[in-house]
């Protein structure tokens, strides 16, 4: 499946991958508007240390831990291979926080959980931090398994 | 504190309304020009730190910037302008030689602008490139005069090595040391797929690049730098650096700061150590030494190579050129006054030198009226803006022409001038692996392909206008130029007839 992969030696730490990703998952058509005066909470975060800066978000796993350890069945892996969650069905227990390998699941600020879904449920499928990330360290192509 | 008599020249335009504080302005200004306040949430920015270079500008996602050349004003008058008055205090202030980068920037004439291409109507029909065939191919080197047979009536391979080129554009002189690693990648790639080649400078050839020596122009200059076997043998051409359009007479200075790791190895000089290129060559002072410095290099390579011999565009240049036409050199290149570089003497820049137009037409009228025109190719640079240049320049005589700063425009660069800073925030005239990073030359090399290939289409476009379907057919057809706003002198000169005539 396409996934998103980040080169380490193109990233150049500048965040806009969490602002762009921030802006996608807001419904709102202008970006000053979703984003003005708020705290973003985006699901692809920079790990930075000692010059070296590192986007991290999911890497759908082919056997996610997420979702085995999803005790409401809220966490899937679709037969296209994106690891989605339902909201609805989410209860907050954080199980796939603790069990996510790279850190890559997170609180949402409604309360439940949130995780990168490759867009396709805001941008058609087309991961935002790839399309704004200025030096094409983030890319979205398919590897193989 | 001493009195700052300097105001800044730009100033930094932010609109609140539309600022998120995403801080990639602060993240990216190597100048340090921005900065967030915690408690307030907000970014403020320091005038007197930028440079205009546009990295924020560029990169803020919500088009909340912008710079603005200052209004603020000194009581100047024609004779002393802001420029001159900010110069003196800059030199007051310092007691040192004014710096600058990139190219001659001052109101002199630009000749490219005031001469007219031609196109068919009527009685010889345009041809359209999109439908025929249209040959932008070059061969560079020197030329036989006549057509030798063998006893059998078949032509004799005696043809001297040759460069052949796609089009008639290479990248000029820009060593490694003055552009990054991630600068000379692109530039080396972007050559290799389009049939063309890129130039090494003086700093030698890292050993990364040596895979693309078929497409590189490998330099031998008055420093040296990096010169040996191996690096005169793996590339297509060498040329002989003698000056430089933006400093003629001028040699160079690499701090010693930026002769770090590969740098100080390519260069084969020790780490931290100044690279300083004298002035001249110091075994060159007549067209005889040239000649000896040409024929060890042909040895050298066992003369498969053509040789350049690259000069600044001055006064005397066509009698300069007639000498390096008999010197056993192929090839001649002449740098304009509107040349670029990572860093000069501002007087020296803007004082020294000649349009690059005048410059070779006078020099192919010479080496033509004195016969030895075919000993030689000419490959002009200093300023080529455009396909449109280039079409008059191989009108005016070029075989070729080179490109270096527009190269740089395509890879980034915002022509801000501050080269000799060392701190380009778009990863090209620096060695700050941070900064150099910012430049990946997979987004790099594919935009310079795509300027090629636009300027070539358009090249076949003004050539198909014309009615011309080769390039060698436009090489020194001054017919399909005009000249407008210019003196009989001016014309004369060029070698062009006026609008009208």
């Amino acid at each position: 499946m396409k996934r998103v992969y980040v080169n380490e030696k193109w990233c150049l730490g500048c965040h806009l991958c969490e602002y762009y990703c921030a802006f996608a998952s807001s419904n709102e058509k202008d970006m000053v508007k979703a984003l003005k005066d708020s705290k973003i909470n985006p699901k692809i975060k920079i790990e930075e240390t000692d010059g070296i800066n590192f986007a991290v978000s999911c890497r759908h796993c082919n056997v996610p831990l997420c979702v085995k350890g999803c005790i409401t069945g809220a966490l899937t892996k679709k037969d296209d291979g994106v690891v989605t969650i339902d909201k609805d069905r989410c209860i907050g227990c954080y199980t796939c926080i603790l069990s996510c390998p790279f850190g890559a699941v997170s609180p949402s600020s409604e309360g439940v959980i949130q995780k990168c879904e490759l867009c396709i449920k805001t941008n058609n499928g087309t991961p935002q931090c790839v399309a704004g990330c200025p030096n094409s360290a983030i890319v979205f192509e398919e590897r193989g398994e | 504190m001493a009195v700052d008599y300097l105001y800044p020249d730009y100033e930094i335009i932010r609109n609140y309304d539309r600022c998120i504080a995403c801080r990639v302005c602060e993240r990216q200004c190597a100048n340090e020009a921005h900065e967030y306040l915690e408690d307030s949430n907000k970014l403020v920015s320091d005038d007197a730190k930028c440079v205009n270079c546009h990295r924020c500008v560029s990169l803020c996602p919500t088009r909340a910037l912008k710079i603005v050349k200052t209004d603020h004003t000194f009581k100047e008058n024609v004779n002393w302008s802001g420029k001159s008055i900010k110069e003196i205090y800059k030199q007051a202030n310092s007691g040192g030689v004014l710096l600058s980068s990139m190219g001659n920037p001052e109101n002199y004439p630009v000749y490219f602008d005031k001469i007219l291409l031609n196109a068919s109507q009527v009685t010889n029909p345009p041809i359209d490139p999109l439908r025929e065939p249209m040959e932008t191919k070059v061969f560079l080197g020197a030329k036989k005069v006549k057509i030798e047979r063998d006893e059998n009536g078949r032509l004799k391979k005696n043809l001297t090595p040759h460069v052949v080129l796609s089009m008639p554009i290479m990248f000029s002189a820009m060593s490694y040391g003055s552009i990054s690693y991630n600068a000379h990648e692109s530039l080396a790639r972007a050559a290799t797929e389009m049939g063309i080649l890129y130039n090494t400078g003086e700093g030698g050839l890292h050993e990364d690049f040596y895979k693309y020596g078929p497409n590189t122009i490998v330099q031998v200059a008055s420093g040296r730098f990096g010169v040996h076997k191996e690096y005169l043998n793996s590339a297509a051409a060498i040329e002989i650096k003698m000056g430089q359009g933006a400093k003629p007479g001028i040699g160079g200075h690499l701090p010693g700061k930026k002769i770090v790791g590969d740098i100080s190895k390519t260069r084969m000089i020790p780490e931290g150590s100044d690279a300083i290129s004298p002035a001249p060559h110091h075994d060159i002072y007549s067209i005889e030494d040239l000649r000896q410095l040409v024929y060890s290099l042909k040895e050298a390579t066992g003369y498969t190579k053509p040789v350049i011999v690259k000069i600044a565009a001055v006064h005397n240049v066509s009698a300069i050129a007639s000498g390096i036409a008999r010197s056993g050199a192929d090839i001649i290149s002449i740098d304009g006054f509107r040349g670029g570089t990572g860093a000069a003497p501002t007087r020296i820049r803007d004082n020294v030198g000649i349009p690059i137009e005048l410059a070779l037409a006078s020099v192919d009228k010479r080496l033509r009226d004195e016969g030895i025109r075919d000993n030689v190719s000419i490959v002009v640079g200093g300023s080529i803006r455009s396909s449109a240049d280039i079409v008059k320049a191989v009108a005016l005589g070029a075989d070729c022409v080179y490109i270096g700063t527009a190269a740089l425009l395509a890879l980034g660069c915002h022509l801000c001038r501050t080269c000799q800073t060392g701190k380009c925030n778009w990863g090209i005239a620096t060695q700050r692996a941070d900064l150099v990073k910012r430049l990946n030359p997979n987004m790099g090399y594919k935009r310079l392909v795509n300027l090629l290939t636009a300027w070539q289409h358009e090249i076949k476009e003004m050539m198909g206008g014309m009615g011309i379907n080769s390039i060698e057919s436009l090489k020194g057809n001054r017919l399909m130029l005009r000249g407008v706003g210019l003196n009989e002198k001016e014309l004369e000169i060029l070698g062009i007839k006026y609008a009208g005539e």
